[in-house]
């Protein structure tokens, strides 16, 4: 583990119980791409053995969570097994896992669909028209998925968008929302209330129960949140036969 | 197809089961009953599976009718409970007759009642659970005029009983360390075990907030950490300093510090401290977690055991008689005494 970056609380990456059901696996304390690219590797490779007495596995931003049975499995074997594969390779920089998908969604950004644009344009000192050449040109990683329902948190965007969250809250965005704040973007599964800035709107799903698969993004998978008009998103959030906000979707690795 | 119809329920009535477990890396929490002990003592009654849906009765239930001969079991938080104006016990099974008007009303102590029935609610399956989510948009509370669907009941005993140990005024729930518990001090998680905690009446099934009168738990300079999984029973200690149980439909991620996770085992207790009423946390040791899960799971395995038939004290039939004499009700469940 060269590359293992080293905190004021000692070096990472570290194993943590959460009571007698949770081990979490930690690359980091904040976020960071290879720290992100580590827990999003290390939790493929868990998900390729799986492990008696582990019943699910999560990534989060920097972490990877394991639900355990503690009446099936040691938690202290567990930990051990699980320091063992963390020693095994440097997964600051393992590849990303296998099967990952590229989803160009097509997104109004401003307009009275997305009314905070143009205050982010300013804050990153760019003119409306640039700023949507650079959200419209990134490809953002679904970094993980949580808070609701499918809903990704997509990174990350150049420096100029790490912008602070807002000091008053939004009362309420739509699902399909695009907000944006420190250098990252989320996509709304349900209409929500938030403090980031609603610069883009999409008639992207991220979760539909009743369809196979019911969450159509995974951890790792790539979002590119393409420019088109107002009428053509407007139309898609009204039309059922839409399948994922009419987004192009391709395999890239 | 056999089912009850729902002719008024309170704003907290759900279809709810064992939940979904199994997609926290998609961001949908596991859900399910808030009380799941509860789950196992209705099947245990009604000799069938835990996983089969029931309805969750926060805080009051509702009037029902049965449009065919039913077998019902009422467990969890006991509540005012009569079929066709006889009353009712709680933690047992009764037949409930076509015809017949089940009348649930509030809450008596604890916080959540469940009503079984045999053969289950069969609702649809959605991702693999009929259980309600309702911050999933994954169905919603049971509207008046519902015909829930019932599944074949494989038939059985009724007028059977259980003995239900209290789990529904609060008191002692037993804590281990998270995540984030060695952020907080030594004179901190010292407080924290010292605090005489009451339910805030503002929970829902997604967190049960704790009430104080002493100062916050709040991190010093209000470190922030990174959002992590969250899973049901984690103690998050909230901007303001409060401590917040997140319960069966909490999010999957959060990025407050955690202070504790509550032993799992103490769950069913936490859903069903009614609001103010006293909570108080201890840290255990994990091999004390494990040795309390170990026979946590013991007491749910042997609940079938357990069941025995509801025969009445005959100091109580003196005052049965004189209430059915009085009230004119004697059918209904006559066959539970034979």
């Amino acid at each position: 583990m060269t590359s293992a970056p080293v905190s004021a609380s000692g070096s990472w990456p570290v194993i943590r119980s959460l009571g007698l059901t949770g081990l979490l696996v930690s690359f980091a304390d904040a976020f960071s791409e290879p720290a992100n690219r580590a827990a999003l590797a290390f939790r493929a490779a868990l998900e390729r053995d799986p492990w008696p007495g582990v019943e699910e596995t999560a990534p989060s931003l920097v972490s990877v969570f394991l639900r355990i049975d503690p009446l099936a499995a040691d938690h202290a074997d567990l930990a051990a097994r699980l320091s063992d594969l963390v020693s095994r390779q440097d997964w600051y920089e393992a590849p990303l896992p296998e099967g990952r998908r590229l989803f160009r969604v097509p997104t109004v950004y401003g307009t009275d669909l997305a009314p905070e644009l143009s205050e982010a344009a300013t804050a990153a000192g760019l003119s409306e028209a640039e700023a949507i050449r650079e959200l419209s040109a990134a490809r953002l990683r679904v970094m993980a998925l949580g808070f609701a329902p499918g809903q990704p948190y997509l990174g990350e965007l150049p420096e100029n968008w790490n912008l602070p969250r807002r000091t008053e809250l939004n009362p309420m965005v739509p699902a399909g929302a695009m907000i944006q704040a420190i250098r990252q973007c989320v996509l709304f599964s349900r209409p929500s209330p938030t403090g980031w800035r609603h610069i883009g709107q999409t008639a992207f799903e991220n979760f539909r129960p009743d369809s196979d698969p019911a969450f159509p993004l995974n951890p790792g998978d790539e979002v590119q949140f393409v420019a088109t008009d107002r009428a053509h998103v407007e139309r898609m959030m009204g039309d059922a036969d839409v399948l994922d906000g009419g987004a192009e979707v391709e395999v890239i690795s | 197809m056999t089912a009850l119809i729902v002719h008024r329920a309170g704003p907290g009535v759900t279809v709810q089961d064992l939940g979904r477990p199994g997609h926290l890396a998609q961001g949908l929490s596991r859900g399910g009953a808030m009380d799941r002990l509860a789950l196992y003592e209705g099947a245990a009654l009604l000799a069938q599976a835990p996983d089969l849906a029931a309805l969750e009765m926060v805080g009051i239930g509702g009037e029902f009718e049965a449009d065919a001969p039913l077998r019902i079991a009422l467990t969890g938080a006991p509540m005012k409970a009569t079929l066709d104006g006889a009353p009712l016990i709680w933690n047992a099974s009764h037949h409930m007759p076509a015809g017949s008007r089940l009348s649930i009303g509030g809450v008596i102590e604890g916080a959540v009642g469940y009503l079984h029935v045999g053969g289950g609610f069969d609702t649809d399956v959605r991702l693999g659970a009929r259980a309600a989510q309702l911050n999933a948009g994954l169905g919603g509370p049971v509207e008046e005029g519902t015909h829930l669907p019932v599944g074949t009941d494989r038939q059985g005993a009724t007028g059977m009983v259980l003995d239900v140990a209290d789990r529904f005024s609060g008191g002692r729930l037993r804590i281990l360390p998270s995540v984030q518990t060695g952020f907080f001090d030594e004179h901190t998680r010292a407080r924290l075990e010292a605090t005489a905690f009451q339910r805030d009446p503002r929970s829902n099934r997604m967190a049960l907030r704790l009430a104080m009168d002493v100062e916050g738990f709040a991190l010093e300079g209000g470190l922030t950490v990174v959002s992590e999984v969250i899973v049901p029973g984690d103690i998050q200690i909230t901007g303001d300093g409060v401590p917040v149980i997140l319960m069966a439909e909490c999010q999957t991620m959060g990025g407050y510090p955690r202070i504790a996770t509550v032993l799992p085992a103490d769950l069913p207790r936490a859903a069903q401290t009614p609001p103010g009423a006293p909570l108080n946390l201890v840290f255990i040791t994990p091999d004390e977690g494990l040795a309390a899960e170990r026979a946590d799971q013991a007491a749910r395995d042997a609940l079938r055991s357990r069941v025995r038939p509801l025969v009445r004290d005959p100091r109580d039939i003196p005052d049965l008689l004189s209430y059915h004499l009085a009230d004119g009700a004697i059918s209904g469940h006559e066959e539970e005494h034979q």
